[in-house]
Formats: structure tokens, C-alpha cells, sequence
């Protein structure tokens, strides 16, 4: 039991715009798109990642406050959402066939999807689009969107470990400096003291020097 | 010996989802508190911000369990909410635990209509409301426009049902829409909404930023009424009957320990963590204890704000499960009929809770069907889980887009 389709009960689309849905005389790059993310980075790379493949009729939102209103004004075909975005219940509602929204919405699921599914999910984001849009449609869209917030991750985890790589050397500098003051050696001396010690201790360099730092902070300070 | 999922060191590894509520509160401190631990289980917390999340992951096995609105399980075994994969309840997580609020501006409409019935709370304030909503039609005036958390929950049924009880329909004389919790006193603040229904900590965070005035609270409305469950896939279920049982023993324990008041403060300190709620310890505390601050400085002792196990919390009735089958009825979430009885019997699963908690030593009820007076009191006619549908077909305020007689069919 339980099987789940993508669609709501559509009587809520007016005939012509049923006729709209199934793609009859629209172009693609008609479809109109909302994007709901707090991250501005992301968002302008989702957006960005849309207008390269032809979407121009694209709008975000970094607020979620006010969302059905939003939806109501906008009238979307497609919503892109963040996992992180507690609004994502507030669509959920819209699954509901219910006189806030003029069109039903549905999620981009059935149980052929779940591998789509399953890549949303991993990537952070979920889609949902109005009853009747043929999921073809969805489909270009939302892989462009899941390759867009994979690469989003990978750049922040980059961002992260270039900060922290960053931290850790100066953090070095700091300790050569320490050795160099206090025991009179060169830089090159100071670096194979440090680098002695973590071996024979099997700590990383960075911990070794962060040890030393913190240390004389503590022995200055006593002073 | 049955040994289940995936194990680490001897304990086995157990992935449950939770919202940040006060009510996720066994879950945390099972984990926290070594509950789990004693039990053989290595329980992994995942903090999710929306109900959909909790949903999509059960569903793509990320989750084994969640902490879920007790409608929940009973709409993804209906199919309903998106859901793929059957879920059952084999315990409640809590009791009572929401509380209506509504904005300074309709308190004072409120005020103004009908002061006792303003005052007084319960289920009489509604009727300020229902004179509050007329007055506007009347004059022409935008309709009121109340939140909730999700479709599928007692917040969204007690508020309908407490509106209704006074001749309001929430679907024609008032806006009803979902308001994420984090995001309710904003909402409120810029005058989006004029009330809503919500959990703790969230009343108690409206009133003290001064937004808003608590009306009545679910103890109230309806004594012990259920609220959050323990959600679990069906298929991890029945391949590992042991580790659940474990899961159980080890959140009835939490759920004792967190109903002692001399834990409350530790309780509070632990839940305000950003990993957990991320609120001042001070307002978790206030429905923690059920000293409860109402706005206009009024504070009001409410003992059974929030019960997680005393009264028998932890059993997971039938007749819980039908009520709320009932209300997805009534509200024209589901029009295809089913039999209520074998849904609940199926979701709810009473036995399962009953040999979990055999090495407790601890009563545990006899029958399916909870005994209570107090139904009466949150809708306008008695409810019967016996006989659901009959007590359905004699509410005045209902979805007409369900034909209750194909459900009288289904339902023999």
C-alpha cells in the first residue's frame, strides 16, 4: 500500500492553464522558477546555474517569512528550497488541495523518482512543482540545481580547510618565532625542533606548535 | 541472541530524527542522561528543522526513527504526506504540551466581544474568537489568519476542532496556514497572523518578547491528549525487534526521569543547547515545570503542561489513533474510505510497547481504547472511538468533499 504520485487533485487549475502545464505552446525557459535560500551565495550560484541554462523568468527569496503570500503573488511552476529551511513545512501545506494557493502543489516524487529523490536529499535541497507540470520538465532543472549545491559543499568545505590551513600555519610562524627568541636558533632549527617533536610524540605540527603558543602565552603571563 | 544493525564496540547503532521541541526531550536525554547506553544503544541524534525533512529521510532510510507529530505515522501508512514507507508508533513521546496564542490586537478584539470568555481561557474562548470573526464580517474586514505547524497534527486539529466548537469553520471564516515555530513570533510581530497553535517552548517564547497572550493550552481543552510518538519505519521494525524494545525501555526511562521536578533545571540546561532547542534555559523552563507565564502578567500554574510519562503517556492507545484518523476525515485530508480500525491496529502498537517494557516492572494499561470523559471537550460532540463515523456525521462544522457514508461502507 502507500504508493504516492505526483499529483494532487487538479481541479484547482483553471483549463487553460491546465493545457500550459502539459507544455502546449510554452518554452522551457518560461517555466517560472522560485528559489528559497538564506545562503546568498548559494543562491546566486542556483540562480546563476538557471539563467546559463536559458530560465529566465527566475525569482528568489532569502526571507521565507511570508512565504504563501509570495506564492500566491508569484504564481511559480517550480520551488527550489534548501533542506536547512524550516519553510519547507509551510509548502507542505500546499500538498494540501486548500484555498490558500490557486494551484496545487505537489513534490517531484513517485516511486520512479527516488533515485532523484535520494540526490536531492543528499545535496540539501528538495523541489516541489504545481499540479500538472510534466516532470520532464522538472528534471533538467532540478539536476542543474543538485550539481549546483553539491558544488556549493565542495567549495565550503574548501573555504574551511583553506582557513584552516591558513590558521595552522600561522600558528607555526608563531611557534618558529618562540623557539627562534628563546633558544637563539635559526628558522630552519626551530622548524626541525617542532617537527621533531610531533614525530616522536605522533601529534600533528599544527598541535605541537598550538601546544607551545598557548604555553608561553600562559608563562608570559605569570610574568 | 538477536543481534540487529550495525554495532559499535557492543552497543548497536540506532539513527533517530528530531525537531527542536521541548517534547523531543526523551530522545536527548535517553541519549544524554546514558539511558540508551544502558540498553546496549548507541543512539545518534539528527537535528532536522522541518517535519518534511523528518518525513523524507524515515522514508529514504536515513532515519530509523524520529520523534514525529503523532498524526504522522498513521498519514504515511495511509499514504498520505508524501510517504512511501509504512511507519508504526509503538509509544508516545509525550502529552499536552501546545498552547493557543493569539496576537495582542485580537486579545483586545477578544477583550472588547467577550471579556469572561477572553479571560477565562479554554474552550469558552473561542467563542470571543467565533464573536471576533462575525464582527469583522460584518464590517467587511479582512478574515483573521491563524498558524499551525503541519497538515498533519494535533496543533492543526485542536485549533480546527477549538474553532469549530464555537461555529467557526476554519476552511471558509478564518485563513489557517503553516507557520514553522521558529519563524512564529516574526510572523507575529509583523501582524501575518493574528494567532496560532504550537508546542513548547514557542508560547511561552511569543509571550516573553510581549506579542502575543496564551488563551488556553491543550491540558486544558483536553486533558492528557496525545501529542508527539515515536515514529519507526515498519520495515526496520520487524527486523529488529530487539534493538527497538531496547529504544523503548531506554526513552520510558528518559521519559521518567524527565517528569521528576527535581530534574527540571538539568533538564532545561541540556535542552537550551543549539544542538538541541537553542532557547534560554528560562523558557524551556516555564513549560518544564507548568508554570507558565499567559502575557498581561498573568502566570498560571498548569501542572500537565507537558507530561512524558505519568497517567500512562507512554501507551500507545488505538483510540488516539482513531481520533486522529477521524480528524483527516473531517477536515477532507483523506477521501478515499479505509477501515479506521485496521489502520490503527496496524500504526499503533500497543503490544510491542507492552513486551518492551516487561523487564521495567512498570503498569502497563490492559485494553486499546483510553478511557476518558474530556473528548467532549475539544470537539462539539462526543467522541466515541468505538463508533468515530457516527460521532463525525453529527459535527455541524465537516469537509463536505467527504462522503462519510462510502466510509460508513468501508468500516462495517
Amino acid at each position: 500500500m502507500a504508493v504516492v504520485t505526483a499529483t494532487v487533485s487538479g481541479h484547482f487549475c483553471a483549463p487553460q492553464q491546465s493545457a500550459e502545464r502539459l507544455g502546449i505552446g510554452r518554452m522551457d525557459e518560461d517555466l517560472k522558477i522560485l528559489v528559497i535560500d538564506e545562503n546568498p551565495i548559494r543562491r546566486a550560484i542556483i540562480e546563476a546555474g538557471l539563467e546559463e541554462a536559458g530560465h529566465h523568468n527566475v525569482t528568489s527569496l532569502g526571507d521565507a517569512t511570508g512565504l504563501v503570500q509570495e506564492i500566491y503573488r508569484l504564481d511559480p511552476d517550480v520551488v527550489l528550497i534548501d533542506l536547512e529551511n524550516p519553510s519547507r513545512d509551510v509548502l507542505e501545506q500546499m500538498f494540501q488541495v486548500s484555498r490558500v494557493v490557486r494551484r496545487p502543489i505537489a513534490m517531484f516524487v513517485d516511486a520512479s523518482d527516488r533515485a532523484s529523490i535520494e540526490a536531492a536529499v543528499d545535496a540539501g535541497v528538495s523541489a516541489y512543482i504545481v499540479d500538472g507540470l510534466k516532470k520532464e520538465r522538472l528534471k533538467p532543472v532540478l539536476d542543474m540545481t543538485i550539481s549546483r549545491f553539491r558544488a556549493f559543499d565542495r567549495l565550503r568545505s574548501e573555504l574551511d580547510e583553506a582557513k584552516s590551513a591558513l590558521k595552522e600555519r600561522k600558528v607555526i610562524d608563531k611557534a618558529k618565532g618562540i623557539l627562534m627568541k628563546t633558544r637563539g636558533v635559526e628558522e630552519d632549527v626551530a622548524y626541525q625542533l617542532l617537527r621533531k617533536t610531533a614525530m616522536s610524540q605522533s601529534k600533528r605540527l599544527a598541535d605541537v606548535a598550538e601546544g607551545l603558543v598557548n604555553a608561553y602565552a600562559l608563562l608570559k603571563d605569570g610574568d | 541472541m538477536e543481534r540487529d544493525g550495525h554495532t559499535h564496540g557492543s552497543l548497536i547503532e540506532v539513527n533517530a530524527g528530531f525537531i527542536p521541541l521541548l517534547d523531543c526531550a526523551p530522545l536527548v536525554i535517553a541519549h544524554q542522561k546514558g539511558f540508551a547506553r544502558d540498553e546496549g544503544l548507541d543512539l545518534r541524534l539528527h537535528r532536522e528543522v522541518s517535519w518534511a525533512n523528518i518525513r523524507d529521510r524515515i522514508d529514504l532510510g536515513h532515519l530509523d526513527c524520529a520523534h514525529m507529530l503523532a498524526p504522522m505515522p498513521l498519514a504515511a501508512t495511509l499514504g498520505l504526506a508524501r510517504m512511501t514507507e509504512p511507519v508504526i508508533a509503538p509509544m508516545s513521546l509525550s502529552l499536552n504540551g501546545n498552547a493557543i496564542t493569539v496576537s495582542n490586537g485580537l486579545y483586545g478584539e477578544m477583550m472588547e466581544a467577550k471579556p469572561d470568555a477572553a479571560r477565562n481561557g479554554g474552550r469558552g474562548a473561542a467563542t470571543a474568537v467565533a464573536d471576533v470573526v462575525r464582527k469583522r464580517q460584518a464590517e467587511g474586514k479582512e478574515p483573521l489568519t491563524f498558524g499551525m505547524v503541519y497538515p498533519f497534527s494535533s496543533h492543526n486539529y485542536d485549533l480546527r476542532a477549538w474553532l469549530a466548537s464555537a461555529g467557526v469553520d476554519p476552511d471558509g471564516d478564518i485563513n489557517l496556514i503553516v507557520v514553522p515555530p521558529p519563524l512564529i513570533t516574526e510572523n507575529l510581530r509583523q501582524g501575518r497572523i493574528d494567532g496560532f497553535c504550537v508546542g513548547a517552548p514557542w508560547n511561552s517564547l511569543a509571550v516573553a518578547e510581549g506579542l502575543g497572550v496564551i488563551v488556553t493550552t491543550k491540558s486544558e481543552l483536553w486533558p492528557m491528549s496525545p501529542e508527539k510518538v515515536l515514529g519507526v519505519r515498519e520495515a526496520w521494525a520487524e527486523s529488529n525487534g530487539a534493538t527497538l524494545a531496547a529504544l523503548v525501555r531506554a526513552l520510558v526511562r528518559a521519559c521518567c526521569w524527565l517528569d521528576e521536578a527535581s530534574n527540571h533545571q538539568e533538564a532545561a540546561a541540556i535542552l537550551a543547547r543549539a544542538e538541541y532547542i537553542g532557547v534560554a534555559a528560562s523558557v524551556i523552563s516555564e513549560p518544564l515545570s507548568g508554570q507558565m507565564r499567559l502575557g498581561r502578567g498573568r502566570v498560571s500554574a498548569v501542572p500537565d503542561m507537558v507530561v512524558f510519562n505519568r497517567g500512562d503517556a507512554n501507551y500507545p492507545w488505538r483510540s488516539h489513533a482513531v481520533w486522529f484518523l477521524t480528524q483527516m476525515i473531517r477536515w477532507g485530508q483523506v477521501r478515499t474510505p479505509f477501515d479506521l480500525a485496521a489502520v490503527a491496529r496496524r500504526v499503533y502498537r500497543p503490544d510491542l510497547y507492552r513486551s518492551a517494557v516487561g523487564p521495567l516492572a512498570i503498569g502497563v494499561p490492559a485494553g486499546d481504547v483510553r478511557p476518558e470523559s474530556s473528548l467532549v471537550a475539544i470537539d462539539d460532540v462526543a467522541f466515541d472511538p468505538m463508533h468515530p463515523l457516527q460521532s463525525l456525521e453529527r459535527t455541524s462544522i465537516r469537509s463536505r468533499a467527504v462522503d462519510l457514508s462510502l466510509f460508513a461502507a468501508a468500516n462495517p
